[in-house]
């Protein structure tokens, strides 16, 4: 068979199995910030430092009994949770995560590292992304209790809000790359600008949209449901959220979609913002995804760090942050970027 | 071996969906289904600008489908919020308890 | 391949279609109408379109379902039931559902026919590139900017609209 395209399929069953560890890892790294934040160990038992404790808590859920509401619509029960997850992994199939590679001289030809590369990328995990709703509203519908819908509802306006404000905000990197396919935005950010003739600074986006990287990640963090935005999640303390009547592996593929999307949204923001795989001293070719990696894990951990850092929005005040001031601001940003690409030319 | 699709092929289908999207619109008695059969009428008409478009190798027929599309989602916001008044009124979402304009 | 994929595309188009209007239960016409956009995305993406296939999927597929969703959801809108006695045979009794009925296999036919007289053109070869991102809008902001600026005020006036339909009486 045709090397290119075993390595190919290899790198696409590398990412999703990548993805389902990173899962794993992120419910392990959330567990012990959040524990060092509240000044206490978090799992050390299981394993050394506790570094098994994901394998034990995904044990525990698929031998927990699966449970379903007589009156739930049982089709739509059972989609919810298996749409929330494949739009989660699907949004993250045109991420590319590394130059193309040759794997040392292994292959004739470069294979790109990323599942597929199409040239309108970025609108593609946009549009996959807007498919995440559907998971909750069903969820919430099918649960048939009137307090996992209403929870549902609030959670897919909060989505749909924030949509607008983070498409904005990546419209002003595609005004600046002049492109829409991830790998192409990655590769602009390559070089170095030199501050007074001698301090190189990376060419990275961050640098010239740091309002746009703020209102991104926002964005981001409000899209996934986390906090501080997390509230029609964290009315499970108060009601119900929409995903009470889940138990077992249904609950499960509701937090993994969860991170999975953390991930993805890290993700975007390092390869729109933060240069990619290009590091601020390079690295040997072929190397560049151990900066990728670096940079995804910093972003995670900032939005661990901010879950438990920051107390929680209340859902009117979130909505009227979202529409009041973030989208003015996205949209402020984007003519802003416009007048001075447009003033400075070439940049 | 299947006959390879020509521009007649995506013609025909977006008339048997247009067809299909009709055919909803009169048999429906749920007002929501028929702005759902609308959407379907005006899906079809989208597929026959996209595949003329590629026949003849413009950019036109895409635009026109982007405004179509912004159009209907124009449309289905004031059509669903006056459902939403309609409902309010009489809890029922059939178009025959709406007649009492008929002369 | 192509033929492959279109005819799977095509018949998951008409057959999600027909069930869109088929469905009692409108929840389930609504996502089934979903299923009818994805496939037509998918349609759209095989003629040359990646752009018009993702903005169907982003606004239509992402947002103008998500809106009937939350109308159904929140309206409760119940099963339509099915009528009975004269009514329910669908050629049987004069009146709207059986005209409805002749009317649209007419339209059918009238389209199939006028189809037939224009003769089957074979598509230009399949390495036609996809239409770049840059050459819409080049077109849309150029040729079409007064469209472009009318539909944004229509948009304007629709969500207005819209918000005051569906506002409850003020006491």
């Amino acid at each position: 068979m045709d090397p290119q395209l075993i390595a190919q399929l290899v790198v696409i069953g590398f990412t999703f199995f990548m993805l389902l560890n990173s899962a794993a890892i992120l419910v392990y790294m959330e567990r012990k910030v959040a524990a060092f934040v509240q000044q206490r160990y978090g799992p050390y038992l299981v394993g050394p430092k506790g570094l098994l404790q994901p394998l034990a808590d995904i044990i525990k859920l698929l031998m927990k009994e699966e449970l379903r509401p007589k009156a739930a619509d049982r089709f739509l029960f059972y989609l919810a949770p298996i749409v929330s997850a494949t739009a989660a992994f699907a949004a993250f199939s045109v991420v590319p995560f590394g130059a193309p590679t040759t794997f040392f001289g292994l292959l004739k030809e470069p294979v790109r590292l990323a599942p597929a590369d199409v040239n309108v990328g970025l609108l593609v995990i946009f549009a996959i992304t807007s498919m995440g709703v559907y998971g909750i509203v069903l969820a919430g519908w099918s649960s048939n209790s009137k307090y996992s819908l209403l929870g549902s509802l609030r959670a897919s306006a909060q989505m749909i809000s924030y949509e607008v404000s983070y498409a904005l905000s990546f419209a002003a990197v595609i005004m600046l790359a002049g492109s829409l396919s991830l790998s192409d935005i990655v590769n602009q950010q390559a070089g170095y600008w030199h501050l007074f003739g001698a301090i190189p600074i990376p060419k990275w986006y961050i640098f010239i949209q740091p309002i746009g990287f703020f209102i991104f990640l926002t964005a981001g963090v409000a899209e996934t449901n986390r906090a501080p935005f997390d509230f029609p999640e964290a009315e499970q303390e108060l009601v119900a959220g929409y995903h009470t009547e889940y138990s077992s592996m249904s609950f499960a593929m509701f937090f993994l979609a969860e991170y999975v999307n953390m991930v993805t949204v890290s993700a975007v923001a390092t390869d729109l913002f933060l240069g990619g795989w290009h590091g601020p001293f390079p690295l040997p070719d072929g190397f560049g995804w151990i900066w990728f990696l670096a940079k995804v894990f910093a972003l995670l951990f900032f939005y661990i760090w901010m879950r438990w850092t920051l107390p929680r929005y209340r859902y009117d005040q979130l909505m009227e942050f979202g529409w009041k001031w973030l989208l003015p601001g996205a949209v402020l940003n984007l003519i802003v970027t416009a007048y001075l690409a447009l003033k400075l030319g070439g940049l | 071996m299947l006959p390879e699709p020509t521009l007649n092929s995506y013609l025909m289908l977006s008339a048997i969906l247009f067809a299909i999207g009709t055919a909803g619109v009169f048999l429906r008695r749920n007002i929501i289904t028929i702005l759902l059969s609308i959407e379907v009428m005006l899906n079809a008409v989208n597929l026959a600008f996209v595949a003329v478009d590629r026949f003849r190798g413009l950019v036109d027929g895409q635009i026109v489908v982007f405004f179509v599309i912004t159009v209907a989602a124009a449309e289905a916001a004031v059509g669903l919020a006056i459902v939403i008044a309609l409902f309010r009124h009489k809890e029922l979402l059939t178009p025959d308890a709406f007649t009492s304009l008929k002369w | 391949m192509d033929a492959i994929l279109f005819w799977v595309l095509a018949a998951g188009a008409v057959t999600a279609s027909v069930l869109v209007i088929g469905q009692r239960n409108p929840m389930y016409s609504v996502l089934l109408l979903i299923v009818s956009f994805m496939a037509l995305a998918g349609l759209y993406v095989q003629l040359g379109s990646p752009f018009v296939a993702v903005i169907q999927i982003i606004i239509y597929a992402g947002a103008i379902v998500v809106l009937f969703l939350f109308v159904v959801m929140l309206l409760n809108v119940p099963t339509e039931e099915m009528p009975t006695g004269r009514q329910a045979r669908l050629l049987g009794g004069a009146g709207p559902r059986r005209f409805g009925a002749v009317l649209s296999v007419l339209l059918a036919f009238e389209l199939f026919w006028a189809l037939r007289e224009l003769k089957a053109q074979a598509l230009p070869s399949s390495d036609v590139m996809a239409t770049s991102v840059k050459t819409i809008g080049l077109r849309l902001f150029r040729e079409y900017s007064f469209a472009f600026e009318a539909t944004s005020v229509l948009i304007l006036v629709a969500m207005v609209g819209a918000v005051i339909l569906a506002r409850k009486e003020p006491q």
